[in-house]
């Protein structure tokens, strides 16, 4: 326990630490850095240093306690906090289907290689489709849906994007992970005459875990950034991506602002991977530690 | 009843390609029920494929397999047979009473039930204070114990044994030997031991089955005149370097690049 809490503060510090490094580099190229921008070799690479374009740190986290727009009374962090919260719900709709969808997948394809032969080229190409392009399509087609009485909420078109970005790194890591089990170990299992279902449960499953939570980290900030990106190219109000949009729009007036918005995303996406290190830790708690990462 | 009969046995991999594989030609063997038969042999001559035709884990092209009388599909459903490979093949995720369970647990047996059948088996294995902990955090030697416990978990009368001590240190594998021996005295089962250490042969079989390679085929069966008690004594006793010479005789000549000129000698016929 006591190795584990030290670990846990060197891991805190090496975080603190990077952040700090960042803020450091940040101020020193507004220290350094041409005001208006600059050539390097011709090419004009350096971006300007100057506040509009570069606040500084300072200013963007005082920018948090101030109130939203002027005369209001509700300030920036709760505005943010708010939007942050809304994506979150959305991410975690969109991250949630996004799984069963992939995980539904691999066991299909796992169990007939007919299926994987023929759906995976077309996942693959699924993915190529730029999500700016697709988000209007969704919230169109999901508009004129209307289950069992039920309408399409139009949150509902952000989360399924959500869901688009992260069911295919959870497809392959699951099918990765399934095949994973090694061959004596089904041998073992059929030699018991276990059930296919029961060397799925029992076997495979188990044994996709460690090839699984990568898959479902990068599927968790694969969610947020498909809903992100739908609250903005559908213009749906609430969550943090339409914040970037409208602070974005003040940026020459209020240049700090965008980035508290933008920072709100971050935290958004951390939150996400956090929550799947959770269950990392818990699902590989027995596991022997050479394979926990 | 016998426990094992294999009759005009043949196992051809990919046949009519250019890929063929002559595994197995033309091979009967039979084991008594209680008996400990071991199958040794040069890479390639078919001992784990025979194994694997017992525990129907692979169908015979010709020929035909029964287990305690019955189809050896049939007696793979009954689960007449544990088995035991090289590596020990634990499930890191389970505890060593756990894996212990698996084989019960695949059967549906109620959860006290299996709970009391681990123990038992972890007693037999002397290992009864393992039951908590985790595969990993036990040594190679141990892992294998708690497999050979699974392996009997559902008392089954016949255990199909697939180089078990292999990856062991010769120290461990000598101990191990003598366990496998107790167990099996105090369980009764009947033992298809496959290995390519020809001490450990004789040391623990009623009977050496002696395989040649390409094709694939029985070329001898040695029996082993040791008692029924063996002991770390045994190792050192005349009729041991008796059997290990009679073995040695044997494998020599099934050598692959001997096995033309070898001919098939003494092959059971009953």
């Amino acid at each position: 326990m006591n190795r584990f809490a030290r670990r846990a503060a060197y891991r805190t510090s090496m975080f603190v630490l990077s952040i700090v490094l960042v803020v450091a580099l940040w101020e020193m190229y507004k220290v350094v850095g041409p005001q208006d921008g600059g050539k390097l070799f011709g090419a004009g690479v350096l971006p300007r240093s100057n506040d509009t374009a570069m606040p500084h740190v300072w200013t963007m986290l005082s920018r948090y306690g101030r109130p939203e727009v002027r005369g209001s009374d509700k300030r920036v962090w709760v505005v943010v906090l708010e939007g942050a919260w809304f994506s979150f719900r959305l991410s975690i709709v969109g991250f949630l289907l996004g799984s069963s969808i992939g995980v539904g997948l691999s066991i299909l394809m796992s169990r007939f290689r007919i299926v994987e032969r023929g759906l995976l080229p077309y996942l693959v190409v699924s993915q190529t489709v730029p999500l700016i392009a697709l988000a209007p399509l969704v919230a169109l087609w999901g508009g004129k849906l209307s289950i069992f009485g039920i309408e399409w909420p139009r949150w509902f078109s952000a989360a399924v994007l959500g869901a688009f970005l992260s069911f295919f790194p959870i497809t392959v890591g699951t099918l990765r992970g399934l095949a994973s089990a090694p061959a004596a170990a089904v041998e073992l299992m059929e030699s018991y005459a276990a059930s296919w279902k029961q060397i799925l449960l029992k076997l495979r499953f188990p044994s996709a875990i460690p090839y699984m939570i990568p898959a479902f980290k990068l599927g968790a900030s694969g969610s947020v950034v498909g809903v992100v990106v739908a609250e903005i190219s559908t213009g749906l109000k609430g969550g943090i991506g339409r914040l970037i949009i409208e602070y974005a729009r003040e940026a020459t007036a209020d240049p700090a602002k965008v980035f508290t918005a933008v920072f709100g995303a971050a935290a958004l996406g951390l939150t996400m991977a956090g929550v799947i290190a959770i269950s990392d830790v818990y699902l590989m708690r027995n596991r022997p530690k050479e394979t926990t990462s | 009843m016998s426990a094992v009969q294999v009759t005009g046995v043949s196992k051809i991999f990919n046949q009519g390609t250019p890929k063929q594989v002559d595994a197995l030609i033309d091979v009967n063997l039979t084991v008594e029920p209680g008996e400990f038969v071991s199958l040794i042999g040069p890479s390639g001559c078919g001992k784990s494929t025979l194994l694997r035709l017992i525990a129907n884990l692979l169908e015979p092209t010709t020929g035909s397999v029964t287990v305690n009388s019955k189809s050896a599909s049939q007696s793979r459903l009954d689960q007449d047979y544990g088995m035991a490979f090289q590596q020990a093949g634990l499930f890191d995720w389970r505890t060593v009473a756990k894996n212990i369970e698996l084989p019960l647990e695949l059967k549906g047996w109620d959860k006290d039930k299996r709970a009391a059948r681990a123990q038992e088996m972890l007693e037999l294995v002397k290992l009864p204070e393992f039951a908590e902990l985790y595969p990993w955090q036990l040594s190679g030697g141990m892992q294998q114990r708690i497999a050979i416990a699974r392996a009997l978990a559902a008392h089954p009368p016949l255990l199909l044994m697939d180089e078990p001590f292999g990856a062991l240190d010769e120290m461990t594998r000598e101990y191990m030997q003598g366990e496998l021996l107790r167990i099996c005295a105090e369980t009764s089962t009947t033992v298809v031991f496959v290995t390519h250490s020809i001490p450990e042969a004789v040391y623990l079989s009623n009977r050496v089955v002696v395989m040649s390679p390409r094709p694939g085929r029985i070329t001898d069966l040695i029996s082993v005149n040791l008692g029924a008690k063996r002991n770390e004594d045994t190792r050192a006793a005349a009729d041991f370097f008796t059997g290990i010479t009679a073995v040695r005789e044997a494998l020599r000549g099934t050598h692959a690049d001997h096995a033309n000129a070898g001919a098939v000698r003494g092959v059971e016929d009953r």
